[in-house]
């Protein structure tokens, strides 16, 4: 790796007494070991105040005098410990202090000491109703309840309020509006019940109700967060930064949200392209599976246009940044990915469907008990006062926590199966899902090439090469050194740039490189190419032995057969769309016995299929990495990417899955239908307890009591069947690294 | 049952002083990595060198 001059300063942002402050996201963090290592190896460096990892999302909080350490040396000396570390763009670091998730910890705080308190003053006064309490006192109780309900129900309420708010000013109805309409008017009765000195007030029923909601929305947002706090380590970690080349010759590493059109960046041998321009100088091949699907790889000359994501082969390229011009893929691309995403419907969560069923139903009996009541001859005011109970009783409660208590459950087991929800409501749409679309490259494949067929220890030359593959940061010289486990490189090597490498062993010539580099002849790469489709061929010469050619794969994924067998045995139908040639996609295909595929797809073809498909009915699945596959990934019904996809094809899926292995989607899938079941059920258990529940009210027999009861005991058994998911799934999964 | 003139509000008080405590604990960043926080108690390092 290059080390250029990086530019630290955007990393760093001035803390407390001329201390100067950075947060890294670091990898390798495994066990408490670490953190005591890491912490104690750093304040070895001079001038380090504070340094503390936290271990629940892996990252690095230092703070230090600038003048006596530099950003670069904490940096080295992490590596030096064993740990890649790499520095949040405070520029993206949107909300690190997650507020939210503060402000709804608060929240709950109050409404907990509020509910506690109001609780003992209820069973007091409700004791006392069944024995000799006398009106005073029981209206003093009364006013005390008041008194910590309404302050609590204005501070702990606003999360309701707000998102109830939004959603009637957007003409929608969502879970909250009930919520707040059933709060409100528990709160104002019981206020018009203790003026008018009666026996019951229902503030115990208001403020546990919020309690009761505030757990469901914390466990939902600290899912979320987690989930974005991982992804957004990873992100840090791909390090996205470039190495632009000042005006004066130096070149300096800038992370990407800093590199402007027009800019002239260098990309050395063996390095991800960061950014979408030209080739000005330099000779190279490029890897460009990540972008268009083909795991061949393609020779680049100046004039030619690089993608972000590409990974660049031997060579060192001088690329002028480019912003889209209107006529290039990734032109093509973003417009596909902005019609995909309007085209797609706004899929409606199933809770906020049960809401627009539910809102309308108990409003609408409270109503008819308002008005059967004035009927049957009962003054407007009791009669008023039983529809609100009616309200009371059937509080959304259970249906408030029905959804987010089973999200939470799974997206915990997801998390452990190594993958990332973007989503939340990905859970219920992965569960309809009848047909899976799979990218090959990148997808059913490794990223990286690895050598067809095994080595043979003995071969002399073939060791030989790999030694002197270690030269070379091309793609295909490193998988020529992990497949010979080559340690020593061979001195005196020289380097043709885009052609291959040369050096001298006992006299003899090695050549190691492209065909034509080492002299093969036309008949036999023909052969070869015959042999292993869509394979990129190396060369190994030596002396005046014959040419060796040696091919390379992008190899399937190790569970790839396995987890293709299963989901077509649970009876997905399951098709590859890819852009690579015909028949390494073939092969693939066969392979893996998939029956429908299609190769060499541009991304408007691929979309074009999943709208076929979508039309036809079926719901769609797209697992795709490379940027042709952003738009299908935005289009489908819900899509899963690796974490190796490129940045945009990340942004546009539900979801992202780690390591090496293709189970996380088959995981996906079991448990998204076994949370959709628990979901259902959750819903017909608050079912069920309204359908007990309204008559009761709508007869006018609730006392608060009651409610207090119904509400705990309908709450506790839609989280205690949420919890139960976590039985019974005893397949412990790792992530791979 | 004059005595609950005095009873509630202590009782409210005190309360409110782990209502208090809590917020304090939150706003302090106690919270913010309580996997760490279970390993952090068996780290021995910590104690003055003899």
């Amino acid at each position: 790796m290059t080390v250029h001059q990086r530019d630290w300063q955007s990393f760093v942002t001035p803390a407390e007494d001329g201390a100067v402050h950075m947060d890294l996201a670091v990898d390798g963090i495994t066990c408490a070991a670490c953190m005591g290592e890491i912490e104690r190896g750093l304040k070895r460096l001079p001038g380090i105040r504070k340094a503390r990892v936290n271990l629940t999302s892996q990252r690095l909080a230092v703070d230090w005098v600038e003048d006596q350490t530099g950003a670069d040396e904490i940096v080295a000396e992490l590596e030096r410990l064993g740990y890649a570390a790499h520095p949040f763009d405070p520029a993206s670091q949107k909300e690190r202090q997650d507020k939210t998730g503060k402000q709804l910890l608060r929240c709950l705080a109050v409404a907990g000491f509020a509910g506690m308190n109001i609780m003992l003053l209820s069973v007091s006064v409700w004791s006392g109703n069944a024995s000799d309490i006398t009106p005073e006192t029981r209206d003093f109780f009364h006013w005390i309840s008041a008194l910590i309900a309404l302050p609590t129900v204005a501070y702990s309420g606003r999360p309701f309020i707000k998102s109830a708010f939004r959603a009637l000013s957007s003409g929608r109805l969502n879970m909250d509006v009930p919520i707040v309409i059933g709060v409100g008017l528990a709160v104002a009765l019981s206020l018009v019940q203790t003026i008018q000195h009666h026996h019951h007030a229902y503030f115990e029923s208001a403020v546990m109700l919020l309690f009761f909601l505030l757990i469901g929305r914390y466990l939902d947002h600290n899912m979320r967060g987690r989930t974005r706090s991982f992804a957004e380590n990873i992100a840090a970690l791909k390090a996205e930064v470039a190495a632009r080349i000042n005006l004066d010759g130096t070149v300096r590493e800038v992370p990407v949200s800093k590199i402007v059109a027009g800019d002239l960046v260098l990309v050395a041998g063996g390095e991800r392209v960061s950014v979408d321009g030209v080739v000005e100088t330099g000779i190279s091949e490029i890897d460009q599976s990540l972008v268009t699907g083909e795991s061949v790889l393609v020779p680049v000359n100046p004039g030619q246009r690089v993608y972000a994501g590409t990974l660049n082969g031997a060579g060192a390229l001088q690329v002028r940044v480019e912003v889209a011009s209107g006529a290039t893929l990734l032109d093509e691309v973003n417009r596909l990915l902005e019609a995909a995403s309007q085209a797609k419907s706004k899929y409606v969560q199933i809770a906020d469907r049960a809401a627009q069923l539910y809102a309308p139903l108990v409003h609408g009996a409270a109503a008819l008990t308002f008005l059967g009541w004035l009927v049957a001859g009962l003054a407007w005011q009791p009669a008023l006062v039983i529809a609100i109970s009616v309200l009371i009783i059937t509080c959304p409660c259970a249906l408030g926590l029905a959804v987010p208590a089973v999200q939470v459950v799974v997206s915990g087991q997801l998390f452990k199966s190594g993958i990332l929800l973007n989503s939340g409501d990905a859970i219920e749409r992965l569960a309809a899902i009848d047909t899976i679309l799979f990218d090959k490259t990148g997808t059913l494949t490794l990223a990286e090439p690895d050598l067809v067929g095994a080595i043979d220890p003995e071969d002399e030359v073939l060791i030989l090469a790999g030694r002197l593959a270690l030269a070379s940061r091309h793609p295909l010289s490193m998988a020529l050194v992990k497949a010979t486990g080559a340690l020593t490189p061979l001195p005196d090597v020289t380097e043709t740039s885009g052609a291959g490498l040369e050096t001298h062993v006992n006299g003899t010539t090695l050549r190691l490189g492209s065909p034509l580099f080492c002299g093969a002849d036309a008949a036999s790469v023909e052969a070869r190419f015959a042999d292993v489709p869509g394979a990129s061929l190396l060369a190994v010469r030596y002396g005046d032995e014959p040419v060796r050619l040696l091919a390379f794969r992008q190899s399937l994924r190790p569970d790839a057969k396995a987890v293709i067998n299963e989901l077509t045995k649970q009876g997905y139908a399951l098709e590859i769309l890819s852009g690579d040639t015909e028949p390494s996609v073939r092969s693939c295909a066969e392979v893996l016995e998939i029956q429908n595929w299609q190769a060499v797809m541009t991304p408007s073809a691929k979309i074009a299929r999943l709208e076929a498909l979508q039309a036809a009915g079926h719901k769609v699945l797209m697992v795709g990495d490379g940027l042709n596959d952003a738009p299908a990934l935005a289009g489908a019904h819900v899509s899963l990417s690796p974490v190796s996809a490129v940045h945009l094809s990340q942004a546009a899926a539900d979801a992202v899955f780690l390591g090496h292995k293709l189970q996380p989607v088959a995981d996906a899938l079991r448990l998204s239908i076994k949370a959709r079941r628990a979901i259902e059920q959750n819903l017909w258990i608050s079912t069920i307890y309204n359908i007990i529940a309204v008559p009761i009210a709508v007869a006018g027999f609730v006392t608060p009591l009651m409610a207090a009861v119904a509400m705990s005991a309908s709450s506790l058994a839609v989280t205690a069947n949420a919890l139960r998911l976590r039985i019974g799934d005893g397949k412990k999964t790792t992530v791979a690294n | 049952m004059d005595v609950l003139i005095y009873l509630i509000p202590i009782a409210l008080f005190l309360g409110g002083l782990g209502l208090v405590a809590f917020l304090w604990s939150l706003k302090s960043g106690q919270y913010d990595d309580l996997e760490g926080a279970k390993w952090r108690i068996l780290d021995d390092d910590d104690l003055p060198e003899k």
